[in-house]
């Protein structure tokens, strides 16, 4: 398993040999250490590796990672796998703003909380957080879900598209056009589904959550708008 | 852009290196402001003597014989420590006022920066690694500073329009952000006898806690009402006699990171600037809540 040490190693030539692994690689498994919260750590990768980050990690690590299982054992600054296309990306602290920002795929998994603008313009991303997330989260969300074992703050899914949202404590305030919807059988599946792949099976009660969607009213056309246009 | 950095010493061992770990901070946040710098430290200092910072514009200036000349027109002695383009002038508490008449009128290039029983104040164009070594920021001591890195663009860059802005006695303000009511808010605070040197946002935002406090506001009431009337993005840091205080908007989008130890309280835009301090790894790491007024002080 090879080990990196930042400090030794420079980060864009770290990036780069993620960047060259080739199909049915040896190296499977990659250790960082020092990361010392700098940019952009294995950000770009697309290849089935582990890349395991010993500390705090800066800006838009793991950002637009593809089929890798990244780990951050510390925490992440803003834009932790903002883009993801795939994969797993593995915070074991704090996220900053817009984790997970526009991501199209793949799961994220924050165990401690995550701040401001989490998801915010998701396109298909899971995003788990074991804490709680700040305002505005799921901002323009459009595909895949944000589940929050803690609280929401303020504005949570503001001109929310067809993203699900559940949460299982107190939501500060909904932003325009997200509304609560039943939390049906269906989503109990879809929900214990997401539970367990973030490793929390047996440990969380789905039926525990509530469930939030767009009220479809904003990004529709309505015929009673005419005026305004 | 911009960057803040900020170091508050819980433990008294540590206040010979704070200059050190401070100016280490600050060059890891060069790249977020590469234009100009400045910072505060809170050094020595007793009740009977107030600092004043002065900065002078031609390079050379005779501070010391400023500080004689000084001495004549106050009647009592006036010392000056000079560092590049600043001195610290020590004056009689007694004395403050006519020392300020003295150096206001006169014709030189000098202005006063900051003044307080411990406060000093440094500022300059250019990169900030290269400011701190001007005015070997690693040699000084002190219970806490605070420090900026300056990307422009509210105002021009200038040395005037570098941070920190000084908000009072013992008091300035380092801002990461922009204003978008400045002008209004100028003229306001004009009409009510304030005098503003730049067009720089910051500065009307230190204005305008400079007179939120003279209306008897404690300096946490006037950052609560600065929630009110500065519209705009901001991640605001004030440095008091006592330690620090942080304050952000309410949609925070100016990055902010804490940390804390049992011997020190740490801020910083990026988590990037903390990591070089000692037992950082064992360190409580948090972001400060948006529209929430922190403040951290010696007891």
């Amino acid at each position: 398993m090879p080990t990196i040490d930042l400090e030794v190693t420079s980060l864009r030539e770290f990036n780069q040999m993620l960047h060259d692994l080739g199909e049915g690689t040896n190296d499977t498994h990659f250790r960082v250490v020092n990361p010392r919260g700098r940019h952009a750590i294995a950000a770009g990768v697309d290849a089935d590796v582990t890349i395991e980050i010993d500390g705090n990690a800066g800006y838009y690590c793991a950002g637009m990672n593809k089929r890798a299982n990244i780990i951050i054992n510390g925490s992440a600054g803003v834009g932790v796998a903002e883009n993801m296309m795939s994969g797993r990306v593995h915070v074991k602290g704090d996220a900053s703003a817009s984790a997970g920002a526009t991501g199209c795929g793949g799961l994220l998994l924050i165990d401690g909380n995550a701040s401001t603008r989490c998801g915010i313009s998701a396109r298909g991303i899971d995003i788990v957080v074991k804490g709680s997330v700040g305002h505005m989260s799921a901002f323009m969300a459009q595909a895949g879900s944000l589940v929050v074992l803690g609280d929401a703050g303020d504005a949570l899914g503001d001109s929310l598209y067809e993203a699900r949202l559940f949460v299982r404590g107190k939501v500060n305030s909904l932003g325009s056009d997200c509304i609560e919807k039943p939390l049906r059988q269906e989503h109990k599946e879809k929900l214990g589904k997401l539970l367990d792949d973030a490793g929390l099976a047996g440990e969380v009660d789905p039926s525990e959550f509530r469930r939030y969607g767009s009220a479809r009213q904003l990004y529709h056309f309505h015929m009673d708008n005419l005026g305004a246009y | 852009m911009c960057g803040i950095v900020g170091l508050f010493l819980k433990n008294k061992a540590l206040e010979p290196e704070l200059g050190t770990m401070l100016s280490d901070m600050l060059a890891t946040m060069c790249d977020r402001g590469p234009d100009s710098a400045g910072f505060a430290v809170y050094g020595s200092g007793d009740s009977a003597h107030v600092k004043l910072t002065l900065r002078a514009t031609a390079p050379g200036y005779d501070f010391a014989g400023l500080a004689t000349r000084l001495s004549e027109e106050v009647g009592a002695p006036v010392t000056v420590e000079v560092r590049d383009s600043h001195g610290v002038f020590i004056v009689p508490e007694a004395s403050e006022q006519a020392a300020r008449r003295f150096i206001e009128d006169l014709d030189d290039d000098v202005t006063i920066v900051g003044s307080g029983t411990r406060m000093e104040i440094y500022k300059e164009v250019g990169r900030p690694d290269a400011v701190a070594k001007r005015f070997h920021l690693e040699k000084m001591s002190g219970s806490h500073g605070i420090a900026h890195t300056r990307m422009a663009t509210e105002s021009a860059v200038t040395t005037n329009g570098a941070h920190p802005f000084s908000t009072g006695r013992d008091q300035c303000l380092v801002h990461n952000g922009s204003l978008s009511n400045h002008n209004a808010l100028r003229r306001q605070l004009k009409r009510h006898g304030l005098s503003f040197e730049t067009d720089n946002d910051t500065e009307v935002a230190a204005g305008y806690l400079t007179w939120r406090i003279s209306q008897g506001d404690s300096l946490g009431d006037a950052l609560k009402h600065s929630l009110d009337d500065l519209d705009g993005f901001y991640t605001f840091v004030v440095g008091t006699e006592d330690g620090f205080g942080v304050l952000r908007d309410p949609i925070a989008c100016k990055p902010a990171v804490m940390a804390e130890t049992d011997d020190y309280v740490a801020f910083g835009s990026e988590y990037r600037a903390l990591a070089s301090l000692p037992g950082i790894e064992k360190a409580k790491v948090w972001e400060p809540t948006p529209a929430t007024v922190y403040f951290w002080e010696r007891h």
